[in-house]
This record gives structure tokens, C-alpha cells and sequence, in this order.
């Protein structure tokens, strides 16, 4: 697959189901009033996403992809870059300032999905999509047991059977090698890693067609991330779930990803095939990455 | 000045006619407002809608919600009968009834569930079926069923707003995880016309499916927390259940009320001096007249 097909703009005006499980163009987010100097005063060539003229930080902008059923997209880049605003634009936690994003299980990808209303983009979230945060208090209500946080997205996809539904959470957790004796314990009281466990879990629990990562393994141990990584590739293979995964860990976007969007100050600076990218990075950016990793 | 004005007037009454007052005490364009609200509420069924609650001579938290509703509905000819939790006598159900009373000639009061036109009630619904012509007030204390699960307003409304009801389900989830059972009992959450979750205010589970598709009009007001919402006649009102968990109303093992005998009434426990358990019917008007049918005398 070439950039020219990463770069999503493949939509179809015929009202067909599309190949690509999500397919999203044009994205930006800015913070604060923005100008009309705001785009072309920021991004990697001026080496800043503030501009100059009114202040406002320019967190990403026209970010676009697409990707196929079972495929899963890696972006990387510095701190700051606008990794995490994509995947929250994505996910509905903020709402993004331009752009479109279709779901192929969304009306068949005809309406973008920015344009719902409130209730629509509510019931986009519970069964269509899935985050896994960085952090895994931002997932979690760490004050309800490990349980009752995967049966959330259950009843949110209206599951009303409190046995199937303890069955559903016990085998995701199980899969997630969280011992099922802890099941009712609340995840304040668990160790990081089980406790991001719980989250992947949790972003699985409605089977749902694209799940983002946030950044998924920093801040576990080496060993611990080798067992998440070891599970998301087998949920890869056997799901078949699109997944947008966040790192500025190029051995994990060399696992798990096929295809890497590289970003700078708010912008995607380079697009293509991972092993490509990161055997023969263009982007002087993309370089100084690579050149510091190895 | 302030003596001259009790010796003046003397009674609220004589208040009302020295100053004035307006017919059911709140002025119109009150009246106006909180009518505009009910009919908004009827139009969304569940839908908690903002109101300017006004000041009253009783205090806010007292049933001001629901007085300021009945207020807004009387006129000559009504006849309101006003229960705390199911009695007629409780003293704040005898004082927004003479309040009632006295600024609003030609309204009649009872105690007689079927003469009423307008039932305000605080905590129940009377036993005898109402009729489509009859319209029940609650009074509610909490009208945000969310609250036990979000306590900031902006995001509950949010939560209504779309529908995202999963973390009160959640909460039940684990209510049942760690007690076996569902253990609220009043004020359980409800499901209004398929749609908006609703604080029935806190009436006993008992009453909640006498909500469910009822002929007559019911309208909930929250005078300190400045909402009303309503649930018109023929409308659904579900409990929030489990398939495997179903809702259940509060059981009374065979026990019967002991001054009518009924055991098909909602019951409540009086301790007695000997330490036992004394039930009696909780609608107080529905056992006398229990009680009367039978031709046995009416005892305290």
C-alpha cells in the first residue's frame, strides 16, 4: 500500500460499504481563537505549533488515514507532536476544530461522524470504538471493581443479564491474564500493569470495530509489555478490530503495526509501509528518530 | 408595626384580604411560568425542567416544589387532598392544605382519594386507583436520579442528554455483585417513555409500577433544587432491571394491616412499646374507609 492510499480520501460517494474500517480526513485541532496565519506560522518547517500572531497552539492539523479491517496504523512522534489529540478527537473526548471521520459500521462510512449529534456520537463511542488511555486512571473508575469497570461498556451496549455479563467480563479478563478471584477487587488496589490490563479489556468488552491506543505500554516493564503486546497481536490476528496505536516506542510500532504515520508539531511529516519508514526514513525528523532509537 | 398587623389580620387569611394576596398566593405571571414549565415537562416525559422557584411561607425542602405546582393548577371548584407519606394528618400535609385553603376560595379539601382533583403527596401513591381527571403532585427532595453516580450538574445533564446511562446500570451491576440483590428500595430509578431515567421521588418500590401506563396526569416538583418534571397519563415507567435480577416490589410475608386487615396495601412498621412490630396500612385514608366498609368503628 502506498502513501497515496494511507492518505484517506477513498470515500465512496456511491453509498457502498467500504474496504477501510475508519478513513479520516483533514483533522485539526486548535486551541485558543485561532487566525488565518495560524496554519502556515506553525507545523515541523517553522518548528513550532504556536503561532506567533495570536497564540493558539496548534495540536494537529490535516491529519488524515485510513485503515482496513484488522490492520493496525502506528503513530509516532515527540512529546507534544498531537498523537494523543488525534486519538481523543477520534474517540469523542474533544471535539475536533476541522476535518471528517467515517466508521465503515457507521452508515456505511457515508456520514462523518463529527456531524452526530450528541446521542449519536454517544452510541459511536459505546459500540463502535474503544481507547486505551496512557494512563489507567483516566480509563478506569478505579473505585468500582475490575468487573463492574468491563461490564460499563457491556451495559452500555445494553447488556441487561447480570450472569452473561459476568461471563463476558471474566473471560476478557482471564484473556488478559487479570486473575478472575480479583475480579470484584476495585483497580485502585491493583499493580500498573494489571491495572492497564483491565483497561484493554474494557476497550474490547462490546467487540468493537476500531480501537485506539493511547501509548498503551509506557510506564510498564519491560516484561509486562511484552505480554500486552503479545496479546494485542493475537487480538489482531483473531478480531479482526482496526487499531490506531500511539508511541513514541518504535519497537512497538514495529510489532504491532503495518503501516506508521511519523508526526511533528502537529503534522504528519512522513506516511507509509513501517519497516519502509524505518529502514529508509526521508523526513529529517523521521532520521534523527530512527538514528536515536538505534 | 408588627403588632397592629397581627391584630389586623390574625390569620393568613385575614392576611390575605388585608394585603391583598393574590389568589392561590403566587402572583400570575408565577403561576404563568410554572405552568409553561409543567407543559414542558409533559411534552419530554422525564425531562427535568428549570424553574424559578419562588420563596413561600413554608421553607424550601418542605414540599415547595409540589405546593408551588398545586398553586399554579387550582381554581374554583378544585378539591385537593394532600397526603405525607400516605397519611392526611401529618402536620406538613395539614399546613400546605389550609395554605391552600386560605388563599384559595372556592377549593375545597379532603381526605377522600376519589373526590380529589388534585393529590399532592410527598412519598406515596394513594392506594385507590386514580382517574384520568385527577392530577398527582409530588413533592421531590432529590430530582436528579444521576447524582448518586455524578455529583457535578454540568455532567448529568450531559449524561441525559445523551443518553449515557451506563454508570447507573454500572452502580446496580455492583449493588447486586456485592449484595446479592438490588438493595435501593425507594426512590428506585426508573426509565421514562423509553427514554430519560427518572427520580420517582422517593416513593416506595411498591408504587412504581402503579406509575407504569397510569390514566392520570402525575407532575413532580423540586422547589429547593428548582426543577419539575412530569410523566403524562399512558405513559411507560420501567423500573432500571436485570433479566436475571428482576425488579421486585417490597414483600410483606404474610403480614396484614392491623387496624383494616388488608394485606394487599403497602404496610408500614410502627415499633410498639414492647419492642414488636406494629403494621398498618401506610394510605391512612384507604384504611379508614377499609375500615368503615366493614361497619367497625375507626381506632387511632
Amino acid at each position: 500500500m502506498t502513501t497515496a492510499q494511507l492518505h484517506g480520501n477513498g470515500v465512496d460517494a456511491s453509498g457502498a460499504r467500504p474496504g477501510w474500517a475508519i478513513n479520516v480526513d483533514g483533522l485539526t485541532k486548535l486551541y485558543g481563537r485561532g487566525c488565518h496565519h495560524c496554519l502556515e506560522t506553525t507545523g515541523p518547517a517553522r518548528d513550532r505549533n504556536v503561532c506567533p500572531h495570536c497564540q493558539t497552539t496548534v495540536a494537529c492539523a490535516g491529519v488524515s488515514f485510513e485503515l482496513r479491517p484488522g490492520h493496525t496504523l502506528g503513530i509516532v512522534g515527540e512529546s507534544g507532536s498531537g498523537k494523543t489529540t488525534v486519538l481523543r478527537c477520534l474517540y469523542g473526548d474533544m471535539a475536533p476544530t476541522a476535518g471528517t471521520a467515517r466508521l465503515r459500521d457507521f452508515q456505511n462510512g457515508a456520514t462523518d461522524i463529527f456531524e452526530a449529534d450528541g446521542q449519536e456520537r454517544r452510541r459511536i463511542r459505546n459500540f463502535l470504538l474503544g481507547m486505551v488511555y496512557q494512563h489507567p486512571r483516566q480509563g478506569l473508575n478505579m473505585q468500582i471493581s475490575a468487573g463492574g469497570n468491563v461490564a460499563e461498556r457491556l451495559l452500555a451496549t445494553e447488556w441487561r443479564k447480570v450472569a452473561a455479563i459476568r461471563e463476558r467480563a471474566g473471560s476478557l479478563l482471564g484473556r488478559m491474564e487479570v486473575p478472575l478471584m480479583r475480579m470484584d477487587d476495585i483497580p485502585a488496589h491493583f499493580s500498573g500493569g494489571m491495572q492497564q490490563r483491565v483497561q484493554v479489556a474494557k476497550a474490547l468488552a462490546n467487540g468493537p470495530s476500531v480501537v485506539l491506543l493511547d501509548e498503551m505500554t509506557s510506564g510498564l516493564d519491560v516484561s509486562v509489555q511484552a505480554g500486552v503486546l503479545d496479546l494485542m497481536q493475537e487480538l489482531q490476528r483473531d478480531e479482526g478490530i482496526a487499531m490506531v496505536v500511539v508511541s513514541h516506542d518504535l519497537g512497538v510500532v514495529r510489532l504491532l503495526c503495518e503501516r506508521t504515520l511519523v508526526m511533528k508539531n502537529g503534522r504528519v511529516v512522513e506516511g507509509g509501509v513501517t519497516d519502509q519508514i524505518l529502514e529508509d526514513p526521508h523526513h529529517p525528523y523521521t532520521q534523527l528518530l530512527v538514528s536515536s532509537v538505534n | 408595626m408588627t403588632t397592629d398587623v397581627r391584630e389586623a389580620a390574625g390569620t393568613v387569611a385575614g392576611l390575605a384580604e388585608t394585603f391583598s394576596y393574590n389568589y392561590a398566593f403566587l402572583d400570575e405571571l408565577s403561576k404563568k411560568a410554572i405552568r409553561r414549565a409543567i407543559l414542558k415537562g409533559v411534552a419530554i416525559p422525564g425531562y427535568q425542567v428549570p424553574f424559578g422557584s419562588r420563596e413561600l411561607p413554608i421553607a424550601r425542602g418542605w414540599g415547595t416544589g409540589g405546593l408551588q405546582i398545586t398553586l399554579s393548577l387550582v381554581g374554583p371548584g378544585d378539591v385537593v387532598k394532600v397526603i405525607d407519606q400516605g397519611a392526611d394528618d401529618g402536620v406538613n400535609a395539614v399546613n400546605i392544605r389550609r395554605l391552600v385553603e386560605r388563599t384559595s376560595p372556592g377549593v375545597e379539601t379532603t381526605a377522600d382519594t376519589s373526590a380529589a382533583t388534585i393529590i399532592q403527596t410527598r412519598h406515596r401513591i394513594p392506594e385507590e386507583p386514580l382517574r384520568k381527571d385527577q392530577v398527582l403532585v409530588f413533592q421531590v427532595p432529590q430530582p436528579e436520579p444521576l447524582r448518586s453516580v455524578e455529583r457535578r450538574e454540568a455532567e448529568t445533564r450531559r449524561m441525559h442528554g445523551e443518553a449515557d446511562y451506563s454508570r447507573m446500570w454500572v452502580a446496580l451491576y455492583e449493588d447486586i455483585v456485592q449484595n446479592g440483590r438490588v438493595t435501593r428500595t425507594a426512590g428506585y430509578p426508573v426509565v421514562v417513555n423509553g427514554r430519560y431515567i427518572m427520580a420517582p421521588s422517593p416513593i416506595p418500590k411498591w408504587d412504581i409500577p402503579r406509575l407504569n401506563m397510569a390514566p392520570h396526569l402525575s407532575l413532580f416538583g423540586a422547589g429547593r433544587e428548582k426543577r419539575i418534571y412530569a410523566v403524562p397519563p399512558l405513559t411507560s415507567v420501567t423500573p432500571l432491571e436485570f433479566e436475571d435480577y428482576p425488579f421486585q416490589v417490597e414483600q410483606f410475608y404474610g403480614q396484614t394491616c392491623l387496624r383494616c386487615g388488608s394485606d394487599t396495601t403497602y404496610l408500614v412498621a410502627n415499633p410498639t412499646e414492647t419492642g414488636t412490630l406494629r403494621y398498618v396500612c401506610s394510605d391512612t385514608a384507604w384504611c379508614d374507609a377499609a375500615l368503615a366498609t366493614k361497619g367497625e368503628e375507626v381506632r387511632a
